[in-house]
């Protein structure tokens, strides 16, 4: 900071910031933001960090971390920590354990914040004020945000922010998080000197009713007048919570996001993969032909191609439920899915995730961290592949379209359709089934209460929107990057060696070709040929993977070379085989990306392991029954 | 219609939160939970003394929504039951505040 005291060329009056000799200290170098849930501390963090965030595990616990960078006015930067939300300071849940074990220095990858912004809902102040005990007792230096400051002020609430400030004996900032406003002070604080809080007096921490009492009258020190109800909430839960109008929205939001999936997102999922034909063809044309192009074009870009072509889905299945999760209404739908949902041992908040997994199950396990209950949440996860994601759903187009002549049953429903439809039942059923028996067994649940909170409705903002959005892409994009990529250039060297005379070898005769001849055996039974298998060992990295191979198969394959992939299959199985096929693919796991993620979530291999073995017996039995039955 | 708030057990019955129906409220007398369980109801804003008004619920009564301390809990009729309410006497419900 540069203070022109002394210069006299200049004419405009200069503001001489005070600095106290002294006691300067240095800009804090970690800050860590904290608060209850639902105090809009994301959207402060978003607000202060912007692009320059990042979202990772804190080792050890299936705890997220959230870091990044915030700029100061004069151009210094800033780390800050978001900490998990929590009520307490009692370090009983994983979330509270990381976030005291951070503020008190004690985990070795997290340097201790030389500073903590303390994000309370000003709207609820009177309990949030409760978690202001433990905070300040730590001794660091702490700036208190009342967030939510337009909601307070529209609900003709107040709060005296000096008389605030003196009995906690910390500075003190009305912010709305939202809107933007008072985010100046919280940079300024950043920027700032900082000085040890020194409340007037705190109470005895482990004591709730105690802790509550002091922020009554702390609060009553500081004239909070609390504001009006919500009524808008109160209005809008008439409405989503009414016996009748409530379970219709529910099921009108779940249609949508079906709908969205299958119509939305088609004129960019066709945009996309326009892209890589024309970048694919651009490569062809451009390449003299050679083992690196053939690599290039069949083994990356159909490849990759195969699963980014999913993105505008996977996005269009997030933004909506970002809008959903943002203004407050998927609390609801939890309450609404919670009864349908403890049926089969599971509880509310199991129901978004179970949702999304029809998009994508990786991020969809991913946002399993919502659910506190450990066994619940483990269960959850195991069953979330079982829903029909958009992989499965190529797969089953391309065999039904081979095998399922189009029809009108009782002159009204596509045959393909309910085909279809039957499909996504089958996978939903089998994750019921499955989740019933974890929960009655291994899974078996203690007394855990079902507690969920509802917040008050909000807009949700543009900011948040996107960059969660933007967080979800990473990760999807992350997969298709490393994951497939890795996997496809595998199957090319696979199915491209051993080389005869120069050339590629014919595929029976490439590895690939000798493993699926030596798996043959084995799925015999199922009614599968060799080239199946072949095409059943590429999709055990991601199912899609089945039809690009034996597309090159039959493609390579002089016999079947000039027809469509649909006759060759239609030639190559039976209906029994198709149908064993079929349910094959709705039963097993076969996704590389998503068995990593349950191994990160789960923090072990033991669940994994025990999933993908699960799902490989009960796909190879329901082939086997179809196989058998179907004639 | 007027009613008075609470229920008309007869004494020696406990009286719990199952017992509120929309619009009802009771104080909240104790939580028959351990520790670690009231604990976390208790940073909720369910304490003892603490005013409780039943609001909305999913279809079929469970899980219902109760207003205290200023927040909307929604619990499910297992916990409901657990905490054990007293009559909120000294005050009456207004016409308005029941929301039909």
């Amino acid at each position: 900071m540069s203070v022109c005291g002394s210069c006299h060329g200049c004419e405009t009056s200069v503001l001489e910031l005070p600095r106290p000799a002294a006691t300067r200290s240095a800009p804090p170098k970690t800050i860590a933001l904290v608060g209850p849930p639902n105090s809009g501390k994301s959207t402060l963090f978003n607000r202060l960090t912007g692009l320059r965030q990042k979202v990772a595990n804190f080792p050890g616990v299936t705890v997220e971390q959230h870091t990044g960078v915030a700029e100061l006015p004069d151009g210094r930067a800033v780390r800050v920590i978001d900490l998990p939300g929590i009520y307490s300071m009692s370090p009983r849940s994983e979330d509270e354990q990381v976030a005291y074990d951070v503020l008190t220095g004690k985990r070795a990858d997290t340097p201790k914040p030389e500073a903590i912004l303390l994000v309370l809902d000003s709207t609820n102040l009177a309990r949030h004020l409760m978690l202001a005990a433990p905070i300040l007792s730590l001794g660091v230096p702490t700036l208190i945000v009342l967030n939510m400051a337009d909601d307070l002020r529209n609900r003709a609430g107040h709060v005296d922010r000096e008389a605030l400030s003196a009995q906690l004996g910390a500075p003190v900032a009305l912010v709305s998080a939202r809107r933007g406003e008072g985010i100046d002070e919280v940079f300024d604080f950043m920027a700032g000197a900082l000085a040890k809080p020194t409340p007037m007096e705190l109470p005895v921490l482990q004591d709730v009713p105690k802790c509550r009492e002091w922020a009554g009258r702390v609060g009553r020190q500081a004239r909070y007048q609390p504001p009006a109800p919500p009524q808008w909430t109160r209005r809008l839960d008439s409405v989503f919570l009414h016996p009748v109008a409530g379970p219709l929205v529910f099921a009108l939001v779940v249609l949508a996001v079906f709908q969205t999936l299958f119509t939305a997102a088609v004129p960019l999922m066709n945009g996309v993969r326009w892209l890589f034909d024309v970048s694919g063809a651009w490569i062809t044309a451009t390449l003299p032909p050679s083992a690196f192009r053939s690599l290039l074009i069949d083994g990356v870009w159909k490849g990759v191609g195969s699963v980014v072509v999913f993105l505008p889905q996977v996005l269009l299945l997030f933004l909506f439920i970002g809008i959903l999760e943002d203004s407050g209404y998927l609390a609801r739908a939890a309450l609404i899915a919670d009864r349908t949902m403890a049926r089969v041992g599971l509880q509310g908040k199991s129901f978004i995730p179970l949702l999304s997994a029809h998009a994508c199950a990786v991020p969809a396990i991913l946002s399993t961290r919502t659910i506190e209950n450990k066994r619940d949440r483990t269960a959850t996860i195991l069953i979330a592949p079982f829903m029909t994601c958009p992989a499965r759903l190529q797969v089953y187009t391309l065999i039904i379209a081979a095998f399922l002549p189009e029809r009108r049953l009782l002159g009204v429903f596509s045959s393909r359709a309910a085909a279809l439809l039957g499909l996504y039942a089958l996978g939903f059923l089998a994750a019921v089934a499955t989740a019933k028996a974890l929960k009655s067994s291994i899974l078996k649940s203690g007394s855990t209460q079902f507690l969920l909170e509802m917040p008050s409705y909000r807009w949700p903002t543009v900011q948040s929107l996107g960059l969660r959005l933007l967080d979800r892409s990473k990760v999807f994009l992350r997969r298709a990057g490393t994951v497939i990529l890795l996997v496809m250039v595998i199957l090319w060297v696979m199915a491209h060696v051993p080389t005869q005379g120069g050339r590629a070898p014919a595929i029976e005769h490439s590895f690939a070709g000798q493993i699926g001849h030596a798996i043959e055996p084995a799925i015999k039974p199922l009614g599968f040929n060799w080239k199946i298998g072949v095409g059943l060992i590429t999709s055990l990295a991601a199912r899609e993977t089945i039809i690009g191979t034996l597309g090159a198969i039959y493609g390579m394959d002089p016999e079947t070379h000039s027809g469509d992939l649909e006759t060759a299959i239609h030639h190559d199985l039976t209906p029994g085989g198709a149908v064993a096929l079929l349910i094959f693919f709705a039963f097993a796991m076969q996704c590389v990306s998503t068995i990593a993620v349950v191994r990160r979530e789960t923090g072990g291999w033991k669940w994994p392991a025990l999933q993908f073995g699960y799902m490989s017996v009960l796909a190879y039995s329901g082939a086997f029954l179809a196989a058998h039955l179907i004639r | 219609m007027l009613q008075l708030s609470g229920n008309n057990e007869p004494d020696g019955a406990p009286s719990t939160l199952l017992d509120l129906r929309r619009g009802d409220a009771a104080i909240l007398d104790r939580i028959d939970l351990p520790g670690d369980e009231a604990r976390r109801l208790m940073e909720l804003g369910f304490l003892p003394g603490a005013r409780i008004t039943a609001g909305f619920s999913a279809p079929g009564g469970d899980p219902r929504v109760f207003q205290v301390d200023g927040s909307e809990i929604a619990l499910r009729r297992e916990t409901a039951r657990l905490l054990k309410t007293r009559p909120d006497k000294g005050t009456r419900r207004a016409a308005g505040a029941r929301i039909r």
